[in-house]
């Protein structure tokens, strides 16, 4: 099981702004080790974000997006102590979920 | 006889290699992560493999990124729609083995505004790919990485 996430959801009026750090190597299978064996790839693939069950965000990366992930994006319609989940998936399968609540 | 057996395995070896080479069968582990979009070169090839033809230019598209980056494993990337209906929003590293680096799906009630950080092997050019209202557009940035770290 990965790290966890760093989430920080803020509201700004009406929207919420939300960013989200995660915790991941974001191997990109193009790096050869001191042997000279390729590192396989290992990244994450699908990121999704739910706003009270409510999809607000779904994101699918690539190798080329930076080891420990930044996320920045902002909702409308969000108020103070709701939950906001993140869920990503890896290539390799593993799993993370956390939440937090709209200070 | 023989022959007609052999004809017969062969056609159903095809039609299941097909299966496969359509996407039938690993379309259920990975929702809809697009494989052709993340493997192609360049930005017409991943325009075409999200649905699209041709991207058209716009204004309305802004990409925030360092004009020089000095570390190229972490660039700042940030992408802001105007236009109507955003429905997704592509981010391009022009010059990397595949251009693709992130795809957002933005969903009714989300701001068109998202950022992340990318990876950039060379200094290229960044495009942004908006999709909106059906329709395929394209903003570009160019981003000097710093090898040296003493100016490029």
């Amino acid at each position: 099981m990965a790290d966890p996430m760093r989430i920080r959801a803020q509201l700004k009026g009406d929207t919420t702004e939300v960013r989200v750090l995660m915790a991941h190597v974001m191997e990109t299978g193009q790096r050869k080790d001191a042997a000279g064996a390729t590192i396989p790839a290992h990244y994450i693939q699908n990121v999704s974000a739910t706003h009270n069950g409510k999809s607000v965000l779904s994101a699918y990366f690539g190798p080329a997006v930076s080891q420990n992930p930044v996320m920045n994006f902002s909702f409308k319609g969000g108020a103070k102590g709701d939950k906001v989940v993140i869920t990503w998936t890896d290539n390799k399968g593993d799993k993370r979920t956390d939440e937090t609540a709209i200070a | 006889m023989q022959r007609r057996v052999v004809i017969k395995t062969g056609g159903s070896l095809a039609m299941i290699a097909a299966a496969i080479s359509a996407g039938v069968l690993p379309q259920s582990a990975f929702a809809s992560w697009n494989k052709n979009a993340f493997d192609a070169k360049n930005l017409n090839d991943v325009v075409k493999a999200m649905g699209g033809s041709t991207a058209e230019k716009s204004g309305d598209i802004a990409i925030t990124a360092p004009d020089i980056a000095e570390n190229g494993a972490v660039v700042p990337i940030a992408v802001a729609s105007k236009l109507a209906n955003t429905e997704s929003i592509a981010i391009l590293v022009e010059k990397n083995p595949s251009s693709l680096a992130a795809q957002f799906d933005i969903p009714g009630g989300t701001e068109a505004n998202v950022g992340t950080r990318v990876k950039m092997g060379q200094s290229s050019n960044v495009h942004a790919v908006v999709k909106a209202g059906g329709k395929y557009y394209v903003a570009t940035k160019e981003v000097k990485v710093t090898l040296g770290g003493c100016g490029g």
